[in-house]
């Protein structure tokens, strides 16, 4: 069997196991798209919209319908830890013409503080209650990195006072799948910023299952929900790089499809804020772009349904999805300065000169931030 | 049997919350207690780090008042070193802050308060045909409140509850006797709840026209604005111009209405006509309108009298460790404060809903500090904002103040309750939302002679800077300090509005904002809370804002000298 036929099976026979469940809403998908305006065949553009965005061929189209169809088989626990509550925000802001919304609220949401009606013991038993009922069946999704310090009370959830890590490892105990939504549950984040005074950690620290991690902060929506889509449609965790981000979306290189990309090329760069080549959009490396380090679809897929993103806005990428950015990639504005990069903002700097030296220097950045992009653990060099 | 009440986690909301109230044999709160459970430590991660990265350091504080502490972060660095940016960067960043308000306050009402008030259950009974008439009486133009429209979402919702599944709305406070709407009026606010998710998106976007992305911009810079591309295209302008429009005329014709009809229902409703036990506001200024002219004025009420309106005097402002998880007890300057985390957690206890951790009130109880001006505690946010221009005679709020309390027949006094804290947020945002294009106007004529967005500076690594920003928040009165040294931050903090509101009492037994706007308020079901959940609800509570440390070494942060503090801290 091929590769292309293998997969397909796979997510076939999948499908019919999840139709065989029982839904825990009684709702047609065909019912909710009628009353919301939205016709099949526009639904059938996002699902395909969906299989492009995780490299599937064309033919997985109507099986992203169908997997989609059958989301309300899958309940979401949605738990909060250190955070900022912006990965939510970024969550709610999802995609126009609202049918990521409609799948949001067509799967079952059974936890999520930011968004449930009820509060205190009612809203503990609403959690209990998915993880005894749904065992086994439910998505965890975790935002927030994980406080370790002083036996983990720097964060306290619930009238019986639990920590942040007795909770995580309560609600990942009997979960189907884990995802670290946001930087900070995927490798600390703010918090973990030197000196880190919490002892904060990512997710996949704390517990022993696989954990899949869609960075960013906040990572775009989605990610989030083609993660999500991924799982329903194969029923496993989509193919993953060493930071454990799913491939689909974190595979390339933010500089490999920048729209600035050509003025790098070019030699040409904005020199200071503001400046001629800021207006005329030039490449924003000199500003401290982390772009050549980062690994994230921001330059092809933008943020708040496309209207603009870090670089368009004329601010360099700050490598929110890489583990800890906040002391490897700082200060944020200007070019990294450490022994890894010694050399190569010189070389920019000749870059204007001729075209044969743009090409080297070019590839220099790149083979550079490969060898920084694939190094497991960095220390935290300057701050 | 206990009288003790816990509700951990308080939903709804940003961040971590615990509430306790003790009450009598009649339900009625006699005392009532506010924790945050939650430690992050920001302010000493920005030490020693270069100054520029600031901003986008403490925008990590909160992700729903995004934006906030960025600007407030840069604004500070700037003033440490003297920098102006250009004017075109003044209005760009007022446009993004009225764009963040045009947002913040509608997901507030509608998905974060709006179930304190709507039973969406109830809305389960309605008749769509009656609902679409009744729907004009609030407004002259209602918005999504059409006869098929009001159906379809009603077809919606029973799918919810069809098998008992209600997701997100399960095991709530449907059928509380406080719950005043009508099914009708249910039914209309419910659809707004579906549209406002729609509106919202719209309300980012407008966002990230000029800031890159919602939440957490990424164009705001030391000296200036990066998006300048944005700000130079007609093209982008028209699309701000567009977005705003659909933005406004939603505020307009269903936020506003909808308060309209809460004032209606809710008139008589005792539980949320108090909630309100500091009568004393504080405010900053904000929202650049042209070069010179800010939309709202700061100024501080005491005790309700709104016939004298007070300049700040930031000397006067110090937070308390009493009750907080902080090493010391005394009240101090918040230069002058201590950094030494001191958690004492909970103790075993009795409560309605049986044994749990609870609050041991005599001794410490929470991570937020509790700030005081004067040795008094002082209510920050719309309310305040609202009460202090209607006073000082600011000609857009009295307008709309006066024409609210006109068609609903409501007093002035009545927004010294839960349900007018909640209609302030509500008139802040409508009057926000009518003037903004005052400021997009400013930036288009400016933009014809002058392009600049950004304003050169050196850090002089031999001298030391010190500097600070304040200003209004979509939850009250912001400040930020910092203090700049061998090229890098020394120090850094913030005080936050949750942190003024949200604060445990004080050595001399003062209780803040939220402690004390409980008191007296009486619960038709303990088990079941709501009645706290809708005042605590009414103060939009961000609890990772107000948990701050202030420096063990800000004391040298005590020469500052703020003059006139300009406004008021909240978040």
């Amino acid at each position: 069997m091929s590769g292309f036929e293998s997969l397909y099976t796979k997510a076939t026979e999948r499908l019919e196991t999840l139709s065989k469940m029982q839904a825990h809403k009684d709702i047609p998908i065909e019912a909710v798209l009628e009353q919301n305006g939205i016709e099949r065949r526009d639904f059938l553009k996002w699902s395909a919209g969906i299989a492009a965005m995780l490299a599937l061929p064309s033919q997985f189209t109507p099986l992203i319908a169908d997997a989609t169809a059958l989301a309300n088989r899958i309940p979401l626990v949605w738990l909060h830890l250190a955070e900022c509550t912006g990965c939510s925000e970024s969550l709610v802001r999802t995609d126009a013409p609202t049918i990521d919304t409609l799948i949001f609220d067509y799967v079952s949401l059974e936890y999520h503080e930011t968004l449930m009606a009820a509060s205190g013991w009612q809203a503990e038993e609403n959690l209990e209650h998915a993880i005894q009922e749904y065992a086994g069946s439910y998505v965890l999704l975790v935002e927030g990195g994980v406080p370790t310090a002083m036996n983990g009370q720097f964060l306290t959830l619930g009238a019986q006072a639990r920590t942040g890590v007795e909770v995580l490892e309560h609600a990942a105990s009997s979960a189907a799948a884990i995802f670290s939504i946001g930087t900070c549950a995927s490798f600390g984040g703010i918090q973990a910023a030197a000196p880190n005074p919490t002892d904060a950690k990512g997710v996949d620290k704390i517990i022993t299952q696989p954990v899949i991690n869609i960075p960013g902060c906040p990572p775009s929506s989605k990610n989030i929900v083609g993660t999500l889509v991924y799982f329903i449609l194969f029923g496993t965790l989509p193919a993953i790089d060493v930071y454990s981000r799913p491939k689909w979306a974190y595979s390339n290189r933010i500089h490999d499809l920048c729209e600035r990309r050509g003025h790098f090329d070019a030699g040409e760069f904005v020199e200071s804020f503001g400046d001629e080549g800021a207006k005329q959009g030039w490449c924003l490396y000199k500003q401290g772009c982390k772009g050549p380090y980062t690994f994230n679809n921001c330059s092809t897929e933008r943020f708040n349904q496309h209207t603009n993103w870090p670089v368009g806005a004329g601010h360099g990428c700050m490598g929110c999805s890489e583990p800890d950015f906040w002391d490897t990639m700082g200060p944020l504005e200007k070019p990294i300065d450490s022994h890894l990069f010694k050399g190569l903002n010189s070389t920019v700097d000749k870059i204007g000169s001729t075209i044969l030296t743009a090409t080297v220097a070019g590839i220099g950045v790149h083979a550079v931030a490969s060898i920084f992009a694939n190094k497991n653990s960095q220390e935290n060099e300057d701050v | 049997m206990s009288k003790r009440v816990v509700i951990d986690p308080i939903t709804r909301i940003e961040g971590h919350l615990r509430i306790e109230v003790e009450i009598d044999e009649n339900n009625v709160v006699q005392k009532a207690y506010s924790s945050s459970t939650l430690w992050r430590g920001i302010e000493l991660i920005l030490k020693g780090r270069d100054p520029r990265d600031a901003g986008l350091m403490a925008q990590r504080i909160c992700g729903v008042c995004t934006y906030s502490h960025y600007k407030a972060g840069v604004e500070a660095v700037e003033d440490a070193l003297g920098v102006t940016p250009p004017l075109n960067a003044k209005l760009v960043r007022s446009l993004l802050n009225e764009s963040l308000y045009m947002h913040d306050h509608v997901v507030h009402f509608y998905h974060l308060h709006g179930l304190d008030w709507v039973d969406i259950v109830s809305a389960l009974s309605a008749d769509p045909a009656k609902a679409s008439k009744e729907a004009f009486k609030y407004t002259d133009s209602p918005i999504a409140t059409g006869e098929d429209e009001l159906k379809a979402v009603q077809e919606r919702v029973k799918g919810f509850t069809k098998k008992g599944s209600l997701g997100p709305f399960a095991n709530a406070y449907w059928g509380n006797k406080t719950y005043k709407f009508t099914p009708e009026q249910n039914l209309i606010a419910l659809s707004h709840y579906l549209k406002a998710l729609e509106v919202q998106r719209t309300a980012a976007q407008m966002f990230a026209i000029f800031g890159a992305k919602q939440p957490h911009p990424q164009s705001l810079v030391v000296g200036g604005i990066t998006s300048v591309r944005d700000m130079l295209s007609p093209a982008r302008l028209i699309e701000w111009k567009t977005k705003y429009e659909i933005v406004k005329d939603f505020i307009n014709r269903a936020y506003y209405a909808d308060i309209v009809m809460a004032a209606a229902a809710y008139g008589t409703e005792e539980s949320v006509l108090g909630g309100m036990g500091v009568k004393n506001l504080l405010c900053g200024d904000s929202f650049l309108l042209s070069r010179n002219k800010n939309l709202f004025q700061s100024g501080i009420i005491k005790n309700g009298d709104l016939s004298k309106v007070y300049e700040i005097e930031d000397e006067k402002i110090e937070e308390d460790v009493t009750h907080s998880w902080y090493e010391g007890s005394n009240s101090l300057q918040p230069y002058d404060g201590v950094t030494e985390p001191k958690y004492t957690g909970f103790v075993n206890g009795d409560t309605v809903n049986g044994s749990a951790k609870i609050i041991n009130e005599k001794d410490k109880y929470s991570w937020v500090k509790s700030p005081r001006y004067d040795g008094e505690s002082y209510e920050v946010g719309p309310l305040a904002q609202m009460v202090v221009n209607y006073a000082r005679g600011n000609k857009p709020v009295v307008d709309a103040v006066n024409d609210f309390l006109k068609r609903t027949g409501l007093p002035v006094g009545a927004l010294f309750t839960t349900l007018g804290r909640t209609a302030a947020r509500m008139l802040q945002t409508k009057v926000i939302s009518d003037n903004a294009i005052t400021t997009f106007n400013s930036l288009v004529e400016n933009i014809k002679s002058d392009d600049s967005t950004y304003t050169k500076f050196e850090i002089d690594k031999d001298k030391v800077y010190k500097g600070r920003f304040i200003g209004e928040v979509p939850r009250g009165t912001l400040s930020h300090w910092v203090k700049i040294k061998d090229g890098v931050i020394e120090n850094y903090q913030a005080v936050v509005p949750t942190t003024w509101n949200a604060g445990p009492m004080d050595a001399n037994g003062k209780v803040g904002p939220y402690e004390s706007s409980l008191v007296g308020l009486k619960l038709e079901d303990p088990t079941k809370p709501l009645e706290v959940l809708r005042v605590i609800h009414s103060f939009d509570p961000c609890m990772s804002c107000s948990v701050h440390v202030m420096d063990v070494k800000g004391k040298e942060l005590g020469e500052f000298k703020v003059g006139t503090m300009n406004s008021s801290a909240s978040c």
